[in-house]
């Protein structure tokens, strides 16, 4: 059973997003994306500075297996990338919602992370998924 | 459901994740699939490669059947045990499927062919045989593991009982031998020493839980993958099949040319082929820049698309990306390939990539 923290919020496209003390969301995909595509081997983030929109690709995890893209789950500007993963994209599968985040985004509107799954509506995505 | 080989609840027990394989349920890893590819180039793993078609074909004139069958040559094997690689073409050239044929009798020989071209491969057989008066056997009786990496032999060793241990001690590379119920063969498809190994049916599990209980790891078909890859061996189907011939597909070298006057099926379309100046190259690529390769992206030259990667990903041991590709025969040292949109830099390089654990390219990044 794979993890899925109560105090995030989520998307049906398995990212995950959490609201910092300084009002920026961190982003990441969640364990089960990361335990499906396995030993991840390169990740490709977005620029900083880069205006994002909810539901838009802006990043790449590639494991051994396959490429995959993520989607910001919410609209902002990009505000940092987490600058560990060139070296070591282990880590989104060692610790993917603490030092395997991907980027940070200063979010545009006040309630669209509102909007997001919370914890036990992202686990039916998950589960489904799993069929 | 798929087919299952006689190892499959062994795989499932193991905690593998089982995907379909041409129709067989197959173990994909284990685990961690870049942990898998370390422990075969670094110490010994142990593979289900039951699925595979091994047939046995008799006759008195089977070495002559198999010499106009094969492109390879098949008088090469002039000592008993003794196993040779080949593709098996049709009349165009193209590539039916490759395989290895093992020499073990004058009336004797032992082919194994991929699983997933079983039906066309035995249908392809069956209609060209009749003149030569040949018998095939299916072996389903036989299930097959590949024991490889720098420890294999040493750890099978322990394994498969003194007199069978002495027999297979005895095998140089490319040889096999039958030493009562096994079958040793000293080949692979991974760049490492080792063996392959054909039980019964009904001795695998016990073959397999020795090798476990010896240290030896199981890995799956997704550490295979990057391991055949590395070490620059092609997959049927990926990097060749019917519409490619062996000279498009970096498999020239099995060719027998040699002696001009055997006939072999798809011989004339090589001989045109072989004088196309304009036929393509196959070769091997390393990527300078971050990023992975992939099946069917875009190799680019002077700007322009100029072939297609047939298998990419990312080397565990050179910690970069490689991939085999078809482009021009007058590619330069260097290309771009297209990955989501962005033109990255390739050195052209000729496989293997890696052999026994260590890397074979003169290239420093």
């Amino acid at each position: 059973m794979s993890k899925i923290p109560a105090d995030l919020k989520y998307t049906e496209t398995h990212e995950w997003a959490r609201k910092e003390s300084d009002g920026t969301v961190s982003i990441g995909i969640t364990d089960h994306a990361q335990h499906l595509l396995g030993d991840m081997v390169y990740v490709e983030l977005p620029d900083v500075g880069r205006k994002v929109k909810a539901k838009q690709e802006c990043a790449v995890v590639e494991s051994v297996k396959a490429a995959s893209d993520v989607y910001s789950p919410i609209s902002g500007d990009v505000v940092a990338v987490n600058p560990e993963l060139g070296d070591a994209p282990e880590l989104v599968n060692k610790d993917c919602y603490g030092d395997g985040w991907l980027f940070r985004v200063r979010p545009s509107s006040t309630t669209e992370l509102d909007g997001l799954l919370n914890a036990q509506s992202y686990q039916t995505v998950a589960e489904a998924d799993e069929h | 459901m798929g087919k299952r080989t006689p190892l499959y609840q062994t795989h499932v027990e193991l905690g593998a994740k089982i995907v379909d394989f041409s129709g067989w349920d197959m173990p994909l890893n284990y685990g961690s699939q870049l942990d898998e590819h370390h422990q075969v180039r670094r110490d010994a793993g142990v593979f289900d490669v039951s699925h595979m078609t091994v047939v046995d074909m008799r006759g008195k004139r089977i070495r002559e059947f198999l010499c106009y069958l094969f492109a390879n040559d098949v008088n090469r094997l002039q000592n008993k045990g003794k196993a040779l690689y080949t593709c098996m073409l049709n009349e165009r050239g193209g590539v039916i499927d490759d395989l290895i044929v093992y020499y073990l009798d004058d009336e004797f020989f032992r082919v194994v062919f991929n699983a997933g071209t079983r039906d066309k491969v035995l249908a392809w057989v069956t209609g060209h045989c009749g003149p030569y008066d040949v018998t095939m056997t299916q072996r389903d009786d036989l299930a097959m593991i590949a024991v490889q990496g720098p420890h294999a032999r040493d750890k099978t060793h322990g394994v498969i009982g003194a007199q069978a241990a002495k027999a297979a001690m005895a095998l140089t590379p490319f040889n096999a031998v039958q030493t009562g119920d096994l079958f040793i063969a000293r080949t692979g498809y991974t760049g490492e020493d080792g063996y392959e190994l054909m039980v019964p049916v009904t001795q695998v599990n016990k073959v397999w839980g020795g090798l476990l209980e010896n240290g030896v790891k199981p890995i799956g078909l997704a550490a295979r993958d990057t391991l055949r890859l590395e070490a620059g061996m092609n997959l049927y189907g990926v990097d060749m099949d019917e519409s490619t011939s062996p000279l498009e597909s970096g498999l020239g070298w099995t060719i027998a040319w040699e002696p001009e006057q055997r006939n072999f099926i798809g011989r004339a379309a090589l001989e045109t082929q072989r004088r196309d100046e304009n036929r393509q190259k196959f070769v091997g690529l390393v990527l300078e820049d971050r990023g992975v390769l992939r099946n069917h992206m875009t190799v680019v030259i002077d700007g322009r698309p100029a072939g297609e990667i047939t298998s990419g990903g990312f080397s565990p041991t050179l910690g970069r990306a490689i991939a085999f590709a078809r482009v021009p025969r007058n590619v330069g040292a260097t290309c771009q390939v297209d990955i989501r949109g962005k033109l990255l830099n390739a050195i052209v390089v000729k496989p293997p990539f890696v052999r026994n654990g260590k890397s074979c390219l003169d290239i420093t990044f």
